[in-house]
C-alpha cells in the first residue's frame, strides 16, 4: 500500500482555502461569509494535523486545537453581533449593511 | 492509506466545500459545512490524530455548526434569490482565488517538504492520543493555553452582552 | 486481512442485533408498563387467531405495520429534502454511538484475541458524546424544515435543551474519566472487575454517586422523555417538533426515542454499573472471595457476561420507562435553570472534589 505524500494534503488544503476566499468574496449573505471564514479555519487545520504527521511531532495537533478554541470564541462573538446587528437594520445583506461607507 | 481513498475523500470533501459557496439556502449552506467537518475529521483519523478528530466532531461539527443553524432559524433566513454577487465580482474574485492557487500549488507540489521519514515513517503508537497531546500542551503550551481560557471567558460575556436585549 | 473484516463485520451485526430488538421490545414495555401503573389494560385489540400476546403483537406487529403502510405526508412549502434528512440525521448518531460500548472481555480463538467491543477505540468515550451532540441536528431541521411555527418551536426548545445537558453530561464523564484515568470504555470495563477490601467490586457508582446521578438526569434530558419532554409536549405541541411527520418518518423519530434510551441505560451500566462485569467472575472462572475457585470455559464465561450486560442495559430501561411514567413534566423555564444553575456547578464542584481526591491519593 504506497503512502499519501504531504504535498497531496497541502494541496487539498489550498484548494479548501481558496473555495472559502471565492465564498467570502462572493457572497452578500453575512451568515455565508461566516462560514466560508469557518472553511478556511479548517483547511488550515488539515495543514497543520497533516504536516504534524509528516514531522513525527505534537505540535501540529496542539494548535489545531488552540484553533478550534478560538473558532469556537470568535463564532460565538460574531454571531451575537450578526443578531444585534439584525435587530437594528433588519438585514444580513452585506451590500445594505453600509453606514460606515463615505 | 492509500491514494485511491484519499482521492476519494478528497473529491468529497472539495464537493461539500462548494456546497457551503455556492448553495442559495444559508441552511443548505450550513448542512454542507457540517458535512465538510465531518470529512475533515475522517482525513484527522487517517492521519493519527485521534482525539483531534473527536473534538472536531464535538466542538466544531456538534456546537458551533449548531450555534450557526440557530441563528439562521432565528432570524428566519429563507432561500435568497440572488445569492452570489453580480457577474464582474464574481468573475474577480474567481480570477484571484485562481491565481492565488496556481501560486499556492507551485510551491506546496515541491518535493522534500518536512524533514525525516515523512509519511512513510511509523509513529509511535501514543502519537496522536489524549496523553501525548496532554503532555504537550500543558508543558510547553501552558501559557497559550491559560490564556486562551481567558479568551474564552471574554468571548462568553461578549456574547451574552451584545446579544442581550437592552431595555430602552 | 479478510478474516478481521468478518470479525468487524460480525461484531457490528451483534451490536445491532442488541439494539434494534431492544428499541423495539422497550415500544411493548412502554405501553404495557405504562397501562399496568395507570391501572389500565392497555393495548390488546390486535390479535392473529385470538393470540394477543400481552399486546405484543398489537405493539410488535400491528404497529409498525400501521407506520408503514401509511401515506407520507410532506405539506406544502417546505425544503423536501431538509424534510425527508431530519429523521435520518435524528436516528443515525443514535445507532451508531452503540458501537463504542463493550459487551463482553475478549475472545480468545486460537492465537487470536478478539476483543468484544463492535470499535476499539482509545477515545471511546468521546466518541459517544460526540455521537449525541450530533443528534442535535436531527431536531434542530426537523423544527426547521416543517414550516409550522409549533414545529419550529418545538425543535428550538428542544435544540437549546440538548446543549444545555449535554453540558452536565460531559462534567459528569470527565469525572468518571479522572477516576479511571482512560478514554478508553473497554478499560474502564476492566478497571472495574478489581476488588475493594477483598470483596468489594470496584464499581463506578461506588467511586461517584454524585457522578451517576448527574449523568442518569442529563441523559434522561437529552433523549427528551419525560419529564423533559417539553420539546415533544404531547398535550401542548401536538407532536412538538416532529408533528408535520406521517408513516415511516414518524417510526424513525419513535425509534430515536427508544434507542436513546438504550444508549443511555449502555452508557449508565458501562460507566457506574460495571458494564459485563460479574462480581467475582474473571476469566476462567469464578474467583470467590473466600478462596473457593469455580473453573468454567471460555465459552461460558462470555456468555454470562453477555448476558449480565444485557439484564443491566434492560434494567436501566426500565427505569427509564418507571420515571417517564411517574413524574409531570418540567416547564422550559424550570428545564433551564435546572441545567444551568442546578447540574452544571453541581458537576463542577464533583469534578473539582475528584480532581483533589485523585492527586491525594496519588501524591
Amino acid at each position: 500500500m504506497t503512502v499519501v505524500p504531504i504535498n497531496w494534503y497541502l494541496i487539498l488544503g489550498a484548494v479548501l482555502f481558496t473555495i472559502g476566499v471565492i465564498g467570502v468574496l462572493v457572497r452578500r449573505n453575512v451568515i455565508v461569509i461566516f462560514m466560508s471564514i469557518e472553511l478556511m479555519l479548517n483547511a488550515v487545520n488539515l495543514v497543520f494535523v497533516a504536516l504534524s504527521r509528516q514531522l513525527h511531532v505534537m505540535d501540529g495537533q496542539v494548535v489545531v486545537f488552540f484553533v478550534m478554541t478560538v473558532a469556537a470564541a470568535e463564532a460565538a462573538v460574531g454571531l451575537a453581533i450578526i443578531i444585534s446587528t439584525f435587530r437594528n437594520r433588519e438585514t444580513v445583506n452585506a451590500d445594505e449593511l453600509n453606514l460606515l461607507r463615505w | 492509506m492509500s491514494p485511491v481513498l484519499f482521492g476519494i475523500l478528497a473529491a468529497l470533501l472539495i464537493a461539500s466545500a462548494l456546497g457551503v459557496v455556492l448553495s442559495a439556502s444559508p441552511i443548505r449552506s450550513a448542512l454542507s459545512l457540517v458535512l465538510t467537518l465531518f470529512f475533515i475529521a475522517v482525513q484527522f483519523l487517517f492521519l493519527d490524530a485521534q482525539l483531534v478528530a473527536a473534538l472536531q466532531v464535538v466542538v466544531y461539527a456538534g456546537a458551533i455548526m449548531v450555534l450557526f443553524l440557530f441563528v439562521i432559524m432565528l432570524l428566519n433566513l429563507q432561500e435568497e434569490p440572488q445569492a452570489i454577487a453580480r457577474l464582474g465580482q464574481r468573475a474577480a474574485a474567481v480570477f484571484l482565488g485562481s491565481l492565488f492557487l496556481l501560486a499556492a500549488v507551485h510551491f506546496l507540489a515541491k518535493p522534500g517538504i518536512g524533514a525525516g521519514t515523512g509519511m512513510a515513517g511509523a509513529v509511535p503508537a501514543t502519537f496522536g492520543s489524549t496523553e501525548l497531546l496532554a503532555e504537550t500542551l500543558f508543558t510547553r503550551f501552558l501559557f497559550a493555553f491559560e490564556i486562551t481560557s481567558v479568551l474564552l471567558l471574554v468571548a462568553v460575556i461578549g456574547a451574552v452582552v451584545l446579544a442581550k436585549k437592552t431595555l430602552t | 486481512m479478510v478474516i478481521d473484516l468478518l470479525i468487524a463485520v460480525i461484531k457490528a451485526l451483534i451490536v445491532i442485533g442488541m439494539v434494534l430488538p431492544l428499541a423495539g421490545i422497550l415500544g411493548w414495555v412502554e405501553r404495557k408498563g405504562s397501562a399496568l401503573i395507570q391501572d389500565r389494560i392497555g393495548a390488546n385489540r390486535a390479535s392473529i387467531f385470538g393470540f394477543a400476546g400481552a399486546g405484543l403483537v398489537n405493539t410488535l406487529m400491528a404497529d409498525p405495520l400501521k407506520f408503514l403502510t401509511k401515506e407520507d405526508v410532506i405539506p406544502a412549502g417546505v425544503d423536501r429534502l431538509l424534510h425527508t434528512l431530519a429523521p435520518c440525521v435524528n436516528l443515525f448518531p443514535a445507532i451508531v454511538a452503540f458501537a463504542a460500548i463493550p459487551f463482553g472481555d475478549v475472545y480468545e480463538v486460537g492465537d487470536r484475541v478478539i476483543n468484544l467491543q463492535a470499535v476499539g477505540l482509545n477515545v471511546g468515550i468521546l466518541y459517544v458524546l460526540a455521537m449525541l451532540s450530533l443528534g442535535v441536528y436531527g431536531v434542530v431541521l426537523a423544527g426547521w424544515a416543517s414550516n409550522n411555527r409549533f414545529s419550529l418551536l418545538g425543535g428550538i426548545r428542544g435544540s437549546a435543551q440538548m446543549i444545555s445537558y449535554e453540558l452536565g453530561m460531559g462534567l459528569a464523564i470527565v469525572a468518571m474519566v479522572m477516576t479511571f484515568g482512560t478514554l478508553d470504555l473497554q478499560e474502564m470495563v476492566r478497571a472495574q472487575g478489581h476488588l475493594i477490601l477483598g470483596w468489594i467490586p470496584a464499581w463506578g457508582i461506588l467511586y461517584q454517586p454524585v457522578a451517576f446521578l448527574l449523568f442518569l438526569t442529563a441523559g434522561i434530558a437529552e433523549s427528551k422523555r419525560v419529564p423533559f419532554d417539553l420539546p415533544e409536549g404531547e398535550s401542548e405541541l401536538v407532536a412538538g417538533f416532529f408533528t408535520e411527520y406521517s408513516g415511516i418518518k414518524y417510526l424513525m423519530f419513535f425509534m430515536t426515542d427508544f434507542v436513546d434510551v438504550a444508549v443511555v441505560a449502555g452508557l449508565v451500566t458501562t460507566l457506574f454499573f460495571g458494564g459485563w462485569q460479574i462480581p467475582y467472575l474473571m476469566r476462567d472462572g469464578f474467583h470467590l472471595p473466600w478462596g473457593a475457585v469455580v473453573a468454567l470455559p471460555q465459552i461460558v464465561v462470555v456468555l454470562l457476561r453477555l448476558v449480565a450486560f444485557m439484564v443491566k442495559v434492560i434494567f436501566f430501561c426500565w427505569v427509564q420507562v418507571l420515571i417517564r411514567w411517574s413524574l409531570p413534566r418540567f416547564r422550559y423555564d424550570q428545564v433551564m435553570r435546572l441545567g444551568w444553575k442546578g447540574l452544571l456547578p453541581i458537576a463542577l464542584l464533583n469534578v473539582l472534589a475528584t480532581a483533589v481526591v485523585v492527586l491525594a491519593l496519588q501524591g
